[in-house]
Order: C-alpha cells, then structure tokens, then sequence
C-alpha cells in the first residue's frame, strides 16, 4: 500500500504537465493537504515525545514510590537504619547495616575477580586474536549474559559449591588461612561461592564496553607506539589501555552496579544470614536478598516498609554507581557528539 | 636489565599468554553450565513434564506446562507495555532527540537500565498489587515491561541513526509527509535491526526471576486470568531449585533446559538475521 503511494506521487500528472493553467487550479487542493499533514507531523511527534517522556516518568515514578511506601520505616528509624545491624521482625526491630556490608563485600569480591579477566577478555579479542576468532568469541561472551540468573544460581547450588566444599575451601584454609578471610566453617554456600558467580555474570558486561572503548581508541595511536619500536605488550599498555582508561573504569563501576543490584542467583548462594564476618567463607546476606526472601512473607506495615527502604537504599547506591559509570563512559565513546550538541 | 630487549619480549610473551588464558578461564564456565545444563535438563525432559501441571509434594511425576504457558502471558503483557514505548522513545531520539532534552531521555533510560530488577519489582508491586489487593500477572508484565524500554529504546536509536540520512531527504523531496517517512521509509529500513532489538530485550527479560518473586507471586495450577496469580518458568526454577526434593531438582533442570533454548534460540536468530545485513536498503 506504501509503495502504491510513493508510486502515485512518482507519476507526473500528465494534465499539469501539459498547460500550467492546469497546475494552478491543483494549488488549493495541495495546500489543504500540507495544512493536515503538518497537523499529523505535530501529532507525531507529540506522540513520541510522550514516549520520551514516560521514560522520564518511570524513573521518576520509581523514586515517588519507594519513598511513599517507606515512609513508615523512615519516620521510625531515621538514619539509624543505615547504621545498626539487628533485623528483628518479632519486636520490630530494622537495621541495614549487615546487608549494606555484605552486598558490598561480595560486590567488590566479585570485582577483584572479574576486572584482570574481562580486561584480558577484552585486550585479546580486540588487540591480539586472528580476526576469524573475534566473531566467535565475543559471541560466546555474549551468550554469558544471556544465562539468566536462577540459572547461575541452580548451576552455582549443584556445581560450583561442592567443588568450593570439597577442593577450594580446604585449599584456601591451608595456605592462606592466616590472612583471615578464610576461616572458620567450610560450607561452601557463603560470601565467597557469591562473589565467585558474581564475577562470572559481570565479566560480559565488563568485558563488552572495555571491548567498545578499546576500539575507539584511533588506530594512529598504536601505530605511532609501534612505530617508535615498542613490543606488542608495550602497544596495548601505553597505546590503547592508558588512552581508553577512563572509559575502562566506567566499565568497571557499571559492571559493579550490576553486582550490587543482582538478586537470584545471590540469594541462592549467599547463605542468608544477617551477619558481619570477616571470612569469606561464612555466610552473609544483601540487600537484594532480603528483599526476596522476605517481601512476601512480610505481614506488619513497619516490616514491608522497613524492607522497601532497604529497597530505597539499593536503588540510591546503585543509582549513583550507575551515574558515574555512564558519565564515564560518555566521556569517552560520545565525547564528541556531546561536545557538538552543547 | 628491565630495558633489554629479551626482557621486554619476554614480558610481551607472557602479556599475550595471560590475555589468551583469561579468555579460555571465562569460557570455562560457559562450556561448563551449558554442558552441565544439556546433560541435567534432556535427562529430565520427558512429555509429562511439558504437558502437565505440578504434583503435590511427595507425589512423583507432574510438570511445569502452566509455568510455560505462564511465562508467555506474563511476556505478552510485558511487550503490550514495553515494546511500543521503547521503539517511540527510539524514534524519539533518533528523529528529534538532538538537543539537550534528547541527552536528558538518553541518560535516564542509560539510568532506568541499571536500576536493579528487584526494586523494579517493588515499584510494579506497589502500583499494580496493593491496589488490587491481589498478586496477579498484570503486576509481572508491568514490572518486566518497564525493564524491556531502555533496552529497546536505546538499540531502536542506534538502528535509526544507522539509517542513512538521504533516504529520508529522498522521501521529504517526493513531498512525504514527516510522520509517514519515519513510518513507511526510516522504521522499515531499520525494521530487522529493531525485530533484532525486541527479542534481545525479550532475552533478558525472559529469564528475570526477582521482579515475578512478589508481582505474580506463582501458582502451582492452571490460570489464564491476568488478574490472577500464575506461575512463571523461572520462578517455579527457583522455587524447585531451593526445596529439598530430588525430583523438583530434576525439574528444576528441565525447566531451566527450555528456558535457556526459548533465550539461546531467540538470540541466534538475532545474530542470524543481524550477519545477514540489516540494512539493504542503504550503503
């Protein structure tokens, strides 16, 4: 029907093309169409600019939310919340401390693990590997972000923890026991088996904006560094990775946002016990697992409320590593578009 | 010493062989969940389990059909809600978004991308079941549908801008109207890239367990009324995954096998449909 149109506006009218008397008498005619198709314009564009905005109004709807339904919570504990660590719903009692530590301590221990491996993903697939491979390989990375997360948390309860149980742990005990982040119980479900799954479904996500800020890098810089006699090695690491930097770490924060907000498979494997250890192999608990387990169990008003602001300050943490990553990002993949629209 | 020339190939060497094992570190687990997932789930696969509903505890037998059923209403609300907002935001963007508003819609849905899928799970429970008074698959699809916009909307942009701009002056020459050229020419052209962009968001959300855990709640029987709770694949995984039975363990493998086929699938059509060119129309 589309094409029939276009068709019909292709064909000269051979009437006006013959005597221009003709052509003048068409004027009325098209000036009404223009009138009504400027209308649609408009309403076209008003319709996508609601679009826009029920993005703005999402996020914004989110914030209204969380707030509203926390009030409670926040009116009884004010900002003690963020600093005691008892959870006692029989007497009412709410602290987050011990979530807020155990979402950032398998955060960070997700991190530690994945950052030297995405970068290596990274640096290999786009600097060092036959252009054959590239394809495939950045497929396979991908296909990791595909697994969903009560995936990884079913693979991780099955597999990984009994090989932690049975191998790593008495492994770590023995020869690194003394730094105290290996003691005590080996269970295998625990901050470690947690931060180990972490690691494995954030290294695509690190791994992917690394790769894209790596190749923005322009190619003039590597030649230019090979050109004064530099090794492959010396290329990458003052050619490419001290130019993509700071794109590498907003990588890094937006790979921790992740980690920070991931709920299924953490809660499978955390162990979920409000406590503060300091080894790695005892169980912990984060503040989207709490959120899990126990928001719909969750009878009296103080205790959902209690558990919404745990989500209120989920969403503000990750709310700022989210952006501050982009803003590093930004700098670096649109820094020119974003410099041409100001 | 650090300067010689066989220290420096040395560190090069060595450079590159960490690289190359890093890779094969990170493909470790995937051969090993997708092998492990292959071996489990096909044991465990058989006809019941697609065609029947769940058995009480302690009964054996029994399977997951209502989840799978389930899953696609609770994904059919989802994309009502997601998928026309997320390609109007694109089209937005693409076609008017070139001024500060247009970076101000970009960075919130940047943001609205990384805001955890949980606490989108309590916001589509605040709006949709405390005013119901009821769990129900409306909340689920609302809460997944929020999730798929930024995604959608984001890759919708980059598929437009890829467009080349003389197609649309072609269109405007011919006397098209604005409307219809984003429609007939710009959104057609790109029509592959965006099918692409759907089903990618259509992935991630398919698997996403935290927002269904307290909006459509689950339901061990048939149920085809959005107003109801109903059960959903991942998350009847996750509840068999956490009991103590053996044979909810070996479902919870099956289920997780159709799941992860109905996301691997989906996204190597994408790559299929995206290695075969998306743009013809273009050079």
């Amino acid at each position: 029907m589309n094409g029939s149109l276009l068709k019909a506006r292709y064909q000269p009218d051979p009437a006006a093309a013959s005597s221009p008397l003709a052509e003048t008498t068409q004027v009325p005619r098209r000036k009404i169409h223009l009138k009504s198709s400027r209308l649609a314009d408009a309403g076209f564009r008003y319709l996508m600019l609601g679009c826009a905005l029920s993005v703005l109004a999402i996020v914004v709807l989110i914030v209204r939310e969380l707030f509203l339904r926390s009030t409670l919570s926040l009116h009884a504990f004010g900002l003690k919340f963020l600093m005691t660590q008892s959870w006692d719903p029989v007497n009412g009692d709410f602290g987050a401390l011990a979530f807020i530590y155990g979402t950032l301590v398998s955060s960070l221990l997700a991190l530690i693990l994945a950052v030297p491996l995405s970068i290596g993903v990274a640096t290999f697939t786009t600097e060092l590997c036959p252009r054959i491979l590239r394809g495939p390989l950045s497929y396979m990375v991908e296909l990791l972000a595909a697994i969903p997360s009560v995936i990884y948390g079913l693979w991780g309860v099955f597999v990984l923890v009994p090989i932690l149980r049975q191998y790593v742990q008495p492994f770590l005990a023995k020869y690194f026991g003394w730094t105290g982040l290996f003691g005590g119980y080996q269970f295998g479900i625990g901050m470690l088996a947690a931060g180990i799954i972490l690691a494995v479904m954030i290294i695509p996500i690190v791994t992917s904006i690394t790769r894209e800020v790596m190749s923005a890098v322009p190619t003039a810089q590597r030649e230019g560094v090979l050109a004064i006699g530099a090794t492959r090695w010396e290329m990458i690491r003052v050619g490419v990775l001290r130019n993509a930097r700071t794109g590498i770490m907003g990588a890094i924060i937006l790979g921790l946002g992740r980690a920070l907000g991931e709920t299924i498979a953490v809660t499978m494997l955390i162990g979920n016990r409000p406590e503060i250890a300091k080894s790695l192999f005892a169980p912990g608990y984060t503040l989207a697992s709490v959120i899990a387990n126990e928001f719909s169990e969750a009878t009296e008003d103080l205790y959902l409320s209690a558990l919404v602001e745990i989500g209120l300050v989920l969403f503000a943490i990750t709310l700022l590593v989210n952006i501050v990553a982009q803003l590093m990002v930004w700098s670096i993949t649109r820094g020119s578009a974003r410099r041409a629209a100001v | 010493m650090p300067n010689q020339y066989w220290w420096r190939s040395f560190k090069d060497k060595l450079m590159v062989g960490l690289a190359g094992m890093a890779t094969l570190l990170v493909l470790l687990p995937l051969v090993a969940i997708f092998g492990y997932l292959v071996y489990r789930g096909i044991g465990a696969l058989n006809w019941n389990f697609l065609t029947k509903i769940p058995k009480p505890v302690g009964e054996s037998g029994g399977g997951m059909a209502n989840a799978i059923v389930g899953s696609g209403l609770i994904l059919l609300i989802a994309s009502l809600i997601g998928v026309p907002m997320g390609i109007g935001t694109g089209v937005y963007l693409a076609e008017f978004g070139k001024k500060r508003f247009g970076y101000l819609v970009r960075f919130t849905a940047d943001v609205l991308n990384g805001v955890p899928s949980i606490v989108i799970g309590i916001v589509a429970w605040s709006l949709v079941v405390v005013y119901q008074r009821n769990f129900s698959a409306l909340a689920g699809g609302v809460a997944l549908g929020i999730m798929m916009v930024p995604v959608i909307s984001r890759s919708t942009e980059e598929m437009l801008l890829m467009v080349p701009q003389s197609l649309r002056e072609a269109a405007w020459g011919l006397g098209v109207p604005q409307w219809r050229t984003t429609l007939s020419i710009t959104l057609r052209t790109a029509s592959s890239g965006i099918i692409t962009a759907v089903m990618l968001s259509f992935a991630r959300v398919a698997g996403e367990t935290a927002p269904l855990l307290f909006t459509t709640l689950g339901n061990q029987f048939w149920n085809f009324n959005v107003r109801r709770p109903t059960a959903a694949l991942p998350l009847q995984i996750y509840t068999y995954a956490q009991s103590p039975y053996d044979d909810w363990h070996r479902q919870a493998w099956a289920g997780a096998f159709i799941l992860i086929v109905m996301i691997v699938v989906s996204m190597s059509l994408v790559r299929m449909v995206v290695s075969r060119g998306v743009f013809k129309g273009g050079n």
